[in-house]
């Protein structure tokens, strides 16, 4: 059933966001287009050099949503987040945030990398606050991010006292800290092991709920992507163009052993078969 | 938390570790008197080995004298000759070490940061660095004369290249991934000098401020060879116009002395300021 309906959206064109949430989060005090999704990429195309990264991509994310992004290595997954991001803007087409034209880093996308790149001579505080110039760790709004991902009692700490999974953590917050529409996360839980990885992921979902942004998530484990997304989109590699989009419909958070699941990991994995991802 | 002045980007917070609690306790104490006791093993069967061969004969005295007998000549020279000795290079090295680890301080974040001031400075530098230190002698004698000028210069060039070198591979080394975060998080470009680049550059600016330092002694002696009234380079020469083996060695083991201490002020200032790092050996006992 899954399938079927991602086909028929295939084939309709770009359909979009119908398993979102419908935007909640106009509160007046930012200003944006009334109905226009957290986020929309249109890459016409993306060329290194000679050689076509990207071609006719689109992206839309509605506030609140996670879409996982998965694909061969190589495939163009990252450039497009960089280009999300507005750290690439040599390419072709356009990407809107809130409805509005965004071509440069603002604080309304926040990144989180495979690695935590914290700043090693700045306290856990001040890497979340980095942005606005460092803060303690007793500032209330990073005190508040602090909790969020629990780590409350490591606002001092330097990044060197922390585990791999404790720095993801402080990277998650760092991400939240400029009060973003949209997050784009690189892989994110790819370096730490797997029960880390499993909370680490719980934690995404609350944060994206709570702070209702709109998260695009690369990933190469087929589990977390249909654990997180509310859509599953699949990029074929050589140009990177999307090839399948696979709604999950599954209420969160899921049993990870449920059958409705193992059923959308399974079109995935066909899915990411016939891109020749392995 | 405490909160200090770091010397290059301002005020750092840091919090203090339970290991920091525990660097006065008799079982820390009795490890660092251990690593202590280690470290003057060779020195002190050197000077045992060198009285030995004295007292038996084994060397005459007048080319390597017993350790001894250098004592007995630096107390001979007296507490007031040998303080001003001490004093004349010490305040030779500082004041030359000052200005050229300062000069390179700035030319080389100019050289690091700049892509044209590295095409335009960097190939005269490298040159310049090839030249070797006496090499120096003669045109600073005639440009400067032989007063303190021409000393000082000579310890400024030769603090200035590791210094040099140190800042501007430790700028270059940056890592990307953390300058591409600083972008995303709109640093401007004077931000990202002061709250990225230099602070991450910052072990390789130490590792060359400590080569600058151990040069700057080496270039003292090689000014203070040359013509001098006072300082550890003149009490060199005077042993050896008069041939007193035992002089020269006494100068030496001041030199030693003073070089080990200086770098060791160095290396715990430096231990200080990169206490964020995490590396193999932070010198902390584990």
């Amino acid at each position: 059933m899954t399938w079927s309906r991602g086909l028929r959206r295939l084939l309709a064109g770009p359909g979009w966001g119908d398993t979102a949430a419908p935007c909640e989060s106009c509160d007046g005090s930012r200003d944006e287009i009334a109905g226009a999704p957290a986020l929309e990429v249109h890459v016409r195309a993306k060329r290194f050099g000679t050689r076509a990264v990207l071609q006719e991509v689109r992206v839309r994310l509605q506030p609140g949503e996670i879409v996982a992004l998965v694909g061969a290595s190589g495939c163009g997954k990252s450039t497009l987040l960089r280009i999300a991001a507005g750290l690439d803007a040599d390419f072709d087409g356009h990407v809107r945030v809130a409805g509005r034209p965004h071509a440069a880093p603002s604080s309304d996308v926040g990144f989180v990398f495979q690695e935590p790149r914290l700043f090693p001579w700045c306290s856990v505080a001040d890497n979340i606050a980095f942005e606005r110039g460092g803060a303690s760790r007793d500032d209330p709004q990073v005190a508040a991010l602090l909790a969020e991902v629990g780590l409350s009692d490591y606002g001092g700490a330097l990044p060197r006292q922390l585990s791999g999974g404790q720095a993801q953590r402080v990277a998650l917050a760092r991400g939240l800290a400029g009060r973003p529409r949209v997050l784009l996360l690189d892989e994110p839980f790819s370096a730490v092991d797997a029960f880390t990885r499993i909370k680490l992921q719980a934690l995404l979902l609350a944060l994206v709920r709570r702070h209702r942004v709109a998260a695009l998530v690369v990933t190469h484990d087929i589990d977390e992507a249909v654990w997180l997304g509310d859509r599953v989109l699949v990029l074929d590699a050589d140009p990177g163009r999307l090839r399948e989009e696979i709604a999950v419909p599954l209420a969160q958070p899921r049993e990870r052993d449920s059958a409705a699941l193992a059923s959308a990991r399974s079109h995935v994995f066909h899915s990411l078969r016939a891109a020749h991802a392995f | 938390m405490i909160s200090e002045l770091h010397p290059f980007i301002g005020f750092v917070h840091s919090t203090s570790e339970p290991s920091d609690v525990a660097l006065g306790s008799p079982r820390v104490l009795a490890r660092r008197f251990a690593a202590a006791l280690l470290g003057a093993l060779v020195p002190v069967s050197v000077l045992l080995l060198a009285e030995l061969a004295n007292r038996l004969g084994w060397i005459t005295s007048n080319l390597l004298p017993a350790p001894s007998d250098v004592g007995r000549a630096l107390f001979e020279l007296g507490w007031h000759t040998v303080a001003v000795h001490v004093a004349a290079s010490t305040a030779r090295v500082a004041a030359g070490y000052a200005f050229g680890a300062g000069l390179a301080l700035v030319v080389g974040s100019l050289v690091g940061l700049s892509r044209t001031a590295r095409a335009i400075l960097d190939p005269s530098f490298q040159a310049l660095r090839a030249i070797p230190s006496l090499a120096w002698v003669p045109l600073l004698l005639l440009w400067l004369g032989i007063d303190e000028a021409p000393k000082l210069a000579m310890i400024a060039i030769g603090a200035f290249f590791p210094v040099y070198m140190g800042v501007v591979a430790g700028i270059r080394g940056v890592d990307g991934k953390l300058v591409e975060v600083a972008r995303l998080m709109r640093l401007s470009p004077v931000a990202l000098v002061r709250r990225v680049l230099l602070p991450a550059a910052l072990p390789s600016v130490f590792t060359g401020l400590r080569n600058g330092l151990s040069l700057a002694w080496m270039f003292m002696v090689a000014a203070e060879l040359i013509a001098a009234t006072r300082g550890l380079g003149y009490l060199l020469t005077d042993g050896r116009e008069t041939g007193r083996a035992d002089l020269v060695l006494a100068a030496i083991v001041l030199l030693a002395c003073l070089g080990k201490a200086s770098d060791a002020a160095m290396a715990r200032i430096e231990r200080r300021a990169l206490a964020w790092r995490d590396v193999f050996d932070d010198g902390k006992p584990r």
